[in-house]
Protein backbone atom coordinates (compact mmCIF):
# COMPACT_ATOMS: atom_id res chain seq x y z
CA UNK A 1 0.00 0.00 0.00
CA UNK A 2 2.80 2.68 0.71
CA UNK A 3 4.96 0.98 -1.91
CA UNK A 4 1.39 1.99 -4.37
CA UNK A 5 1.41 5.84 -2.87
CA UNK A 6 5.12 6.03 -3.20
CA UNK A 7 4.75 4.88 -7.26
CA UNK A 8 1.82 7.07 -7.50
CA UNK A 9 3.27 10.51 -6.32
CA UNK A 10 6.47 10.21 -8.17
CA UNK A 11 4.24 9.31 -11.18
CA UNK A 12 2.42 12.04 -10.51
CA UNK A 13 5.86 14.40 -9.77
CA UNK A 14 7.20 13.34 -13.03
CA UNK A 15 3.62 14.28 -15.15
CA UNK A 16 3.72 17.65 -13.65
CA UNK A 17 7.52 17.63 -14.82
CA UNK A 18 6.52 16.62 -18.30
CA UNK A 19 3.47 18.88 -17.79
CA UNK A 20 5.32 22.33 -17.54
CA UNK A 21 8.20 21.17 -19.85
CA UNK A 22 5.68 20.80 -22.91
CA UNK A 23 4.18 24.05 -22.00
CA UNK A 24 7.69 25.73 -21.88
CA UNK A 25 8.96 23.98 -25.52
CA UNK A 26 8.89 25.61 -28.61
CA UNK A 27 10.06 22.79 -30.80
CA UNK A 28 7.10 20.80 -31.89
CA UNK A 29 8.94 17.64 -32.48
CA UNK A 30 9.96 17.56 -28.93
CA UNK A 31 6.42 18.77 -27.54
CA UNK A 32 5.27 15.74 -29.60
CA UNK A 33 7.76 12.98 -27.91
CA UNK A 34 6.89 14.63 -24.75
CA UNK A 35 3.51 14.23 -24.90
CA UNK A 36 3.71 10.65 -25.75
CA UNK A 37 6.06 10.05 -22.49
CA UNK A 38 2.85 12.56 -20.66
CA UNK A 39 0.89 9.12 -21.82
CA UNK A 40 2.90 6.46 -20.95
CA UNK A 41 3.45 8.23 -17.48
CA UNK A 42 -0.23 8.36 -17.64
CA UNK A 43 -1.19 4.84 -18.46
CA UNK A 44 1.12 4.29 -15.33
CA UNK A 45 -0.64 6.06 -12.89
CA UNK A 46 -3.76 4.55 -14.03
CA UNK A 47 -2.58 0.87 -13.83
CA UNK A 48 -1.46 1.90 -10.08
CA UNK A 49 -5.13 3.18 -9.78
CA UNK A 50 -6.00 -0.62 -10.97
CA UNK A 51 -7.85 0.44 -13.93
CA UNK A 52 -5.90 -1.81 -16.51
CA UNK A 53 -8.44 -1.44 -19.49
CA UNK A 54 -8.11 2.30 -19.18
CA UNK A 55 -4.57 1.81 -18.86
CA UNK A 56 -4.04 -0.08 -21.95
CA UNK A 57 -6.04 2.53 -23.98
CA UNK A 58 -3.98 5.38 -22.75
CA UNK A 59 -0.91 3.53 -23.45
CA UNK A 60 -1.85 2.18 -27.11
CA UNK A 61 -3.69 5.38 -28.19
CA UNK A 62 -2.23 8.28 -26.27
CA UNK A 63 1.25 6.96 -26.30
CA UNK A 64 1.33 4.52 -29.73
CA UNK A 65 -0.67 5.82 -32.37
CA UNK A 66 -1.65 9.67 -31.37
CA UNK A 67 2.21 10.36 -31.18
CA UNK A 68 3.16 9.01 -34.66
CA UNK A 69 0.22 11.05 -36.25
CA UNK A 70 1.56 13.79 -34.70
CA UNK A 71 4.48 13.17 -36.32
CA UNK A 72 2.98 12.83 -39.43
CA UNK A 73 0.99 16.19 -39.22
CA UNK A 74 4.22 18.05 -38.43
CA UNK A 75 6.27 16.49 -41.04
CA UNK A 76 3.72 17.94 -43.55
CA UNK A 77 3.47 21.22 -41.37
CA UNK A 78 7.33 21.70 -40.27
CA UNK A 79 8.26 21.12 -36.67
CA UNK A 80 8.86 24.94 -35.52
CA UNK A 81 5.74 26.66 -33.56
CA UNK A 82 5.38 30.04 -34.98
CA UNK A 83 6.20 32.64 -32.57
CA UNK A 84 2.43 34.28 -32.37
CA UNK A 85 1.62 37.59 -29.67
CA UNK A 86 1.79 35.84 -26.25
CA UNK A 87 -1.51 37.74 -24.89
CA UNK A 88 -1.54 37.41 -20.78
CA UNK A 89 -5.45 36.53 -21.35
CA UNK A 90 -4.39 33.15 -22.77
CA UNK A 91 -2.72 32.86 -19.49
CA UNK A 92 -5.45 34.23 -17.82
CA UNK A 93 -8.03 32.02 -19.21
CA UNK A 94 -6.51 28.98 -18.53
CA UNK A 95 -5.67 29.58 -15.40
CA UNK A 96 -9.28 30.21 -14.55
CA UNK A 97 -10.05 26.53 -16.64
CA UNK A 98 -7.67 24.92 -14.68
CA UNK A 99 -8.85 26.19 -10.89
CA UNK A 100 -12.30 25.83 -12.43
CA UNK A 101 -11.00 21.74 -12.52
CA UNK A 102 -9.79 21.80 -9.89
CA UNK A 103 -12.48 23.21 -7.92
CA UNK A 104 -14.83 19.86 -9.66
CA UNK A 105 -12.62 17.80 -7.89
CA UNK A 106 -13.22 18.83 -4.08
CA UNK A 107 -16.89 17.61 -4.31
CA UNK A 108 -15.83 14.37 -5.72
CA UNK A 109 -14.78 11.44 -3.31
CA UNK A 110 -11.81 10.02 -1.83
CA UNK A 111 -10.37 7.49 -3.76
CA UNK A 112 -11.30 4.34 -3.03
CA UNK A 113 -14.26 5.28 -0.61
CA UNK A 114 -16.74 2.53 -0.93
CA UNK A 115 -19.73 4.39 0.13
CA UNK A 116 -18.98 6.76 -3.28
CA UNK A 117 -21.99 7.21 -5.42
CA UNK A 118 -20.68 5.26 -8.46
CA UNK A 119 -20.36 1.86 -6.09
CA UNK A 120 -23.45 2.20 -4.34
CA UNK A 121 -25.62 2.81 -7.36
CA UNK A 122 -27.91 0.05 -8.17
CA UNK A 123 -27.09 0.47 -11.90
CA UNK A 124 -23.09 -0.55 -10.82
CA UNK A 125 -24.59 -3.00 -8.91
CA UNK A 126 -27.18 -4.91 -11.51
CA UNK A 127 -24.05 -4.73 -13.57
CA UNK A 128 -21.51 -6.26 -11.35
CA UNK A 129 -24.33 -8.89 -10.67
CA UNK A 130 -25.34 -9.61 -14.12
CA UNK A 131 -21.68 -9.68 -15.69
CA UNK A 132 -20.36 -12.46 -13.02
CA UNK A 133 -22.79 -13.68 -10.86
CA UNK A 134 -23.00 -16.07 -8.12
CA UNK A 135 -22.05 -19.45 -9.20
CA UNK A 136 -25.84 -20.93 -7.46
CA UNK A 137 -27.98 -17.76 -9.52
CA UNK A 138 -25.96 -19.22 -12.96
CA UNK A 139 -28.40 -20.90 -15.28
CA UNK A 140 -31.10 -21.25 -12.56
CA UNK A 141 -34.63 -21.03 -14.65
CA UNK A 142 -36.10 -17.92 -14.83
CA UNK A 143 -38.42 -17.59 -12.34
CA UNK A 144 -40.12 -16.27 -9.08
CA UNK A 145 -37.17 -17.33 -7.35
CA UNK A 146 -34.80 -16.33 -9.86
CA UNK A 147 -32.52 -13.36 -9.49
CA UNK A 148 -34.07 -10.39 -10.93
CA UNK A 149 -30.93 -9.40 -13.19
CA UNK A 150 -30.66 -13.10 -14.36
CA UNK A 151 -32.18 -12.61 -17.90
CA UNK A 152 -29.01 -10.66 -18.28
CA UNK A 153 -26.73 -13.27 -16.68
CA UNK A 154 -23.38 -12.89 -19.51
CA UNK A 155 -20.16 -14.67 -17.17
CA UNK A 156 -17.54 -13.50 -18.91
CA UNK A 157 -14.61 -12.64 -16.33
CA UNK A 158 -13.97 -8.93 -17.69
CA UNK A 159 -16.49 -6.78 -16.46
CA UNK A 160 -15.06 -4.28 -18.29
CA UNK A 161 -16.00 -5.95 -21.25
CA UNK A 162 -18.85 -7.32 -20.89
CA UNK A 163 -19.78 -3.32 -19.81
CA UNK A 164 -18.80 -1.67 -23.05
CA UNK A 165 -19.63 -4.86 -25.29
CA UNK A 166 -23.19 -5.85 -24.11
CA UNK A 167 -24.69 -3.48 -21.13
CA UNK A 168 -23.97 -0.47 -23.23
CA UNK A 169 -23.68 -2.04 -26.89
CA UNK A 170 -25.40 1.26 -28.45
CA UNK A 171 -22.58 3.39 -26.82
CA UNK A 172 -19.80 1.45 -28.08
CA UNK A 173 -21.22 1.05 -31.10
CA UNK A 174 -21.73 4.67 -31.83
CA UNK A 175 -17.99 5.31 -30.47
CA UNK A 176 -17.18 2.54 -33.31
CA UNK A 177 -19.22 5.32 -35.55
CA UNK A 178 -17.44 8.17 -34.45
CA UNK A 179 -13.84 6.59 -35.46
CA UNK A 180 -15.48 5.63 -38.85
CA UNK A 181 -16.37 9.28 -39.11
CA UNK A 182 -12.81 10.34 -38.03
CA UNK A 183 -11.44 8.33 -40.51
CA UNK A 184 -14.01 9.18 -43.33
CA UNK A 185 -13.05 13.31 -42.37
CA UNK A 186 -9.48 12.84 -42.76
CA UNK A 187 -9.97 10.57 -46.59
CA UNK A 188 -12.01 13.71 -47.56
CA UNK A 189 -9.85 16.29 -46.39
CA UNK A 190 -6.55 15.08 -47.55
CA UNK A 191 -8.07 12.90 -50.22
CA UNK A 192 -6.35 9.35 -49.66
CA UNK A 193 -8.64 7.85 -52.69
CA UNK A 194 -7.31 10.46 -55.34
CA UNK A 195 -3.88 10.48 -54.14
CA UNK A 196 -2.79 7.32 -54.44
CA UNK A 197 -0.38 6.27 -56.98
CA UNK A 198 -0.67 5.29 -60.73
CA UNK A 199 -0.11 1.96 -61.42
CA UNK A 200 -1.26 0.30 -64.78
CA UNK A 201 -3.13 -2.27 -62.16
CA UNK A 202 -4.96 0.74 -60.38
CA UNK A 203 -6.16 2.73 -63.62
CA UNK A 204 -9.45 1.18 -64.11
CA UNK A 205 -10.55 2.01 -60.28
CA UNK A 206 -10.15 5.65 -61.48
CA UNK A 207 -13.79 7.33 -62.45
CA UNK A 208 -13.75 9.35 -65.31
CA UNK A 209 -12.73 13.00 -64.55
CA UNK A 210 -10.33 12.53 -61.74
CA UNK A 211 -7.43 11.93 -63.52
CA UNK A 212 -4.55 13.71 -62.35
CA UNK A 213 -0.88 14.28 -64.02
CA UNK A 214 1.38 12.44 -63.31
CA UNK A 215 3.61 13.37 -60.11
CA UNK B 1 15.42 4.76 -42.95
CA UNK B 2 15.99 1.74 -45.37
CA UNK B 3 19.62 1.83 -44.70
CA UNK B 4 19.53 1.11 -41.40
CA UNK B 5 20.27 -2.27 -41.10
CA UNK B 6 19.92 -2.59 -37.25
CA UNK B 7 16.64 -0.89 -37.77
CA UNK B 8 15.15 -3.25 -40.66
CA UNK B 9 16.34 -6.35 -38.43
CA UNK B 10 14.55 -5.16 -35.35
CA UNK B 11 11.86 -4.29 -36.45
CA UNK B 12 11.43 -7.43 -39.10
CA UNK B 13 11.70 -9.56 -35.76
CA UNK B 14 9.34 -7.11 -33.65
CA UNK B 15 6.60 -7.03 -36.62
CA UNK B 16 5.36 -10.49 -35.98
CA UNK B 17 4.91 -10.62 -32.56
CA UNK B 18 3.19 -7.36 -32.50
CA UNK B 19 0.73 -8.27 -34.52
CA UNK B 20 0.05 -11.67 -32.65
CA UNK B 21 -0.16 -9.65 -29.46
CA UNK B 22 -2.99 -7.17 -31.25
CA UNK B 23 -4.73 -9.95 -31.86
CA UNK B 24 -4.04 -11.99 -28.27
CA UNK B 25 -5.65 -8.61 -26.90
CA UNK B 26 -8.35 -9.30 -29.15
CA UNK B 27 -9.25 -12.56 -28.69
CA UNK B 28 -8.18 -12.44 -24.99
CA UNK B 29 -10.89 -9.40 -24.17
CA UNK B 30 -13.53 -11.63 -22.11
CA UNK B 31 -10.87 -12.66 -19.84
CA UNK B 32 -7.98 -9.78 -19.71
CA UNK B 33 -7.60 -6.06 -20.07
CA UNK B 34 -8.26 -5.18 -23.66
CA UNK B 35 -10.51 -5.30 -26.64
CA UNK B 36 -11.58 -4.36 -29.74
CA UNK B 37 -10.37 -0.93 -29.78
CA UNK B 38 -7.14 -1.58 -28.19
CA UNK B 39 -6.38 -4.73 -30.41
CA UNK B 40 -7.03 -2.65 -33.26
CA UNK B 41 -4.84 0.16 -32.37
CA UNK B 42 -2.01 -2.21 -31.82
CA UNK B 43 -2.57 -3.94 -35.19
CA UNK B 44 -2.31 -0.57 -36.56
CA UNK B 45 0.78 0.47 -35.03
CA UNK B 46 2.85 -2.56 -36.09
CA UNK B 47 1.91 -1.58 -39.65
CA UNK B 48 2.43 1.94 -39.23
CA UNK B 49 5.85 0.22 -38.16
CA UNK B 50 6.67 -1.24 -41.09
CA UNK B 51 5.53 1.34 -43.30
CA UNK B 52 8.10 3.83 -40.92
CA UNK B 53 11.15 1.38 -41.70
CA UNK B 54 10.67 -0.25 -44.97
CA UNK B 55 8.18 2.83 -46.73
CA UNK B 56 4.87 3.85 -47.65
CA UNK B 57 5.12 1.64 -50.67
CA UNK B 58 6.46 -1.83 -49.13
CA UNK B 59 3.38 -0.84 -46.46
CA UNK B 60 0.83 0.22 -48.72
CA UNK B 61 1.91 -2.90 -51.23
CA UNK B 62 1.07 -5.20 -47.97
CA UNK B 63 -2.35 -3.80 -46.98
CA UNK B 64 -3.78 -1.85 -50.29
CA UNK B 65 -5.25 1.44 -48.96
CA UNK B 66 -8.27 0.20 -50.68
CA UNK B 67 -8.49 -2.41 -48.19
CA UNK B 68 -8.43 -0.45 -45.61
CA UNK B 69 -11.20 2.01 -46.59
CA UNK B 70 -13.39 -0.51 -47.10
CA UNK B 71 -12.41 -2.06 -44.18
CA UNK B 72 -13.53 1.11 -41.66
CA UNK B 73 -16.93 0.55 -43.42
CA UNK B 74 -17.11 -2.82 -43.13
CA UNK B 75 -16.34 -3.26 -39.37
CA UNK B 76 -19.45 -1.06 -38.48
CA UNK B 77 -21.41 -2.37 -40.60
CA UNK B 78 -20.73 -5.96 -38.88
CA UNK B 79 -21.35 -4.23 -35.46
CA UNK B 80 -24.40 -3.09 -36.67
CA UNK B 81 -25.28 -6.25 -38.61
CA UNK B 82 -25.05 -8.43 -35.00
CA UNK B 83 -27.68 -5.76 -34.02
CA UNK B 84 -30.26 -6.18 -36.96
CA UNK B 85 -29.54 -10.12 -36.02
CA UNK B 86 -30.57 -9.76 -33.47
CA UNK B 87 -33.50 -8.08 -34.15
CA UNK B 88 -34.31 -10.31 -36.84
CA UNK B 89 -34.48 -13.43 -34.09
CA UNK B 90 -37.44 -11.48 -32.57
CA UNK B 91 -35.53 -9.63 -29.50
CA UNK B 92 -34.10 -5.86 -29.04
CA UNK B 93 -31.45 -4.21 -31.06
CA UNK B 94 -27.96 -5.98 -29.74
CA UNK B 95 -29.64 -8.53 -27.53
CA UNK B 96 -26.99 -11.17 -27.86
CA UNK B 97 -29.24 -13.06 -25.72
CA UNK B 98 -31.00 -13.95 -28.98
CA UNK B 99 -28.11 -15.58 -30.40
CA UNK B 100 -28.56 -18.79 -28.88
CA UNK B 101 -27.26 -20.36 -25.56
CA UNK B 102 -24.31 -18.72 -25.58
CA UNK B 103 -25.27 -15.53 -27.13
CA UNK B 104 -23.65 -13.19 -25.09
CA UNK B 105 -20.55 -14.12 -25.46
CA UNK B 106 -20.43 -14.76 -29.37
CA UNK B 107 -22.15 -11.14 -29.42
CA UNK B 108 -19.69 -9.89 -27.63
CA UNK B 109 -17.23 -11.69 -29.68
CA UNK B 110 -18.67 -10.45 -33.17
CA UNK B 111 -19.46 -6.86 -31.89
CA UNK B 112 -15.85 -6.68 -30.66
CA UNK B 113 -14.40 -8.14 -34.35
CA UNK B 114 -16.48 -4.87 -35.87
CA UNK B 115 -14.50 -2.64 -33.20
CA UNK B 116 -10.95 -3.86 -34.29
CA UNK B 117 -11.46 -4.02 -37.81
CA UNK B 118 -12.85 -0.25 -38.24
CA UNK B 119 -10.00 0.62 -35.18
CA UNK B 120 -7.29 -0.53 -37.00
CA UNK B 121 -8.37 0.34 -40.59
CA UNK B 122 -9.03 3.94 -39.70
CA UNK B 123 -6.07 4.08 -38.09
CA UNK B 124 -3.97 2.63 -40.93
CA UNK B 125 -6.27 5.20 -43.41
CA UNK B 126 -5.26 8.12 -41.55
CA UNK B 127 -2.09 7.21 -41.51
CA UNK B 128 -1.60 6.53 -44.95
CA UNK B 129 -3.23 9.74 -45.87
CA UNK B 130 -1.12 12.01 -43.98
CA UNK B 131 2.04 9.71 -44.73
CA UNK B 132 0.66 10.09 -49.02
CA UNK B 133 0.56 14.10 -48.48
CA UNK B 134 4.36 14.08 -47.48
CA UNK B 135 5.53 11.57 -50.56
CA UNK B 136 3.37 14.05 -53.48
CA UNK B 137 5.11 16.85 -52.28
Amino acid sequence: MIGEQIIGIVVLALLSVTAITIARLRSLLATAMLSGIFSLLGACWMLVLDAPDVAFTEAAVGAGISTILILATLSVVGPDEKRGDESPLALFVVLVTGGVLVYGTLDMPRYGDPNAPAHRNPVTQAYLYSANPPAEHRGAPPGPDAHEFEPFAVGIPNTVTTVLASFRGYDTMGETAVIFTAGLGVVAILGGARRRRFTPTETDDIPPGDERPEA
Amino acid sequence: MKDHAILRVVTKLLIPYILLYAFYVQWHGDYGPGGGFQAGVIFAAGIILYALIFGLQAAEDAIRPRVVHVGAAAGLLLYLGVGVVALLLGADFLDYDALGEHGQHHGILLVETGVFITVASVMITIFYSFAELVRSD
